[in-house]
């Protein structure tokens, strides 16, 4: 089996064929969907999408890491990273998948 | 946020729409992904991220209280990695991170 890589284009594509909105439209409300998704993490909300997934921020303090190439040790900056956790629904469906 | 939410939000945004049509398009963006993973293919959504489908092969594992071993199965997993562009803007505007480019190119998904 290939593997394909879906892009918003393929979103956009989707969401005209079953809603029936123009494609201008329908690229421009999965950039929407996108963005709002993206401000509530920025604002520090959460995201809940019931049987796909949540998206959560955490917050990572400051620790010592190293360049793995010279050794020399450099601190990482306290930093904010996104973290996906899979529903069940999503996992069931990707475990039983083919 | 929740889905309704995000829905309100997006109804908000769009008053011309149906609020049935919006709850279809939200529902259409996230079966349509949910659908790429299942058949194992990727997901690229540049400056927000990308999920993808890893395979673990089966192996033989130990439950370690009781030392027993136990066989578990091959499985699939979903994984997701934040783009760029999101890292970014959850750090300010800045990334040191190491990582660089939109992260797609580290293809070790399954």
């Amino acid at each position: 089996m290939t593997e394909r890589t879906l892009t918003r284009a393929d979103l956009a594509e989707a969401v005209y064929e079953q809603v029936g909105l123009s494609r201008n439209e329908s690229s421009d409300l999965v950039e929407q969907t996108l963005d709002e998704i993206m401000n509530a993490l920025i604002s520090g909300d959460h995201v809940k999408l019931s049987s796909f997934g949540s998206f959560a921020i955490r917050e990572k303090g400051e620790r010592i890491g190293r360049n793995p190439k010279t050794g020399v040790e450099v601190p990482i900056s306290p930093r904010k990273v996104l973290v996906f956790r899979a529903s069940h629904v999503l996992k069931d469906r990707i475990a039983k998948g083919k | 946020m929740t889905k309704s939410e995000l829905i309100q939000k997006l109804a908000e945004r769009n008053p011309h729409l149906f609020l049935r049509d919006i709850e279809k398009i939200v529902d259409t963006i996230f079966e349509e992904i949910t659908s790429a993973l299942v058949k194992g293919d990727r997901v690229e959504l540049r400056g927000f991220g990308a999920f993808s489908v890893k395979s673990r092969d089966a192996r033989t594992g130990r439950n370690p209280r009781t030392g027993e071993t136990v066989k578990v199965d091959a499985k699939r997993l979903p994984f997701f990695k934040t783009g760029k562009g999101l890292r970014e803007r959850l750090n300010g505007g800045h990334d040191d991170s190491q990582s660089d480019e939109d992260d797609f190119y580290d293809k070790d998904s399954a």
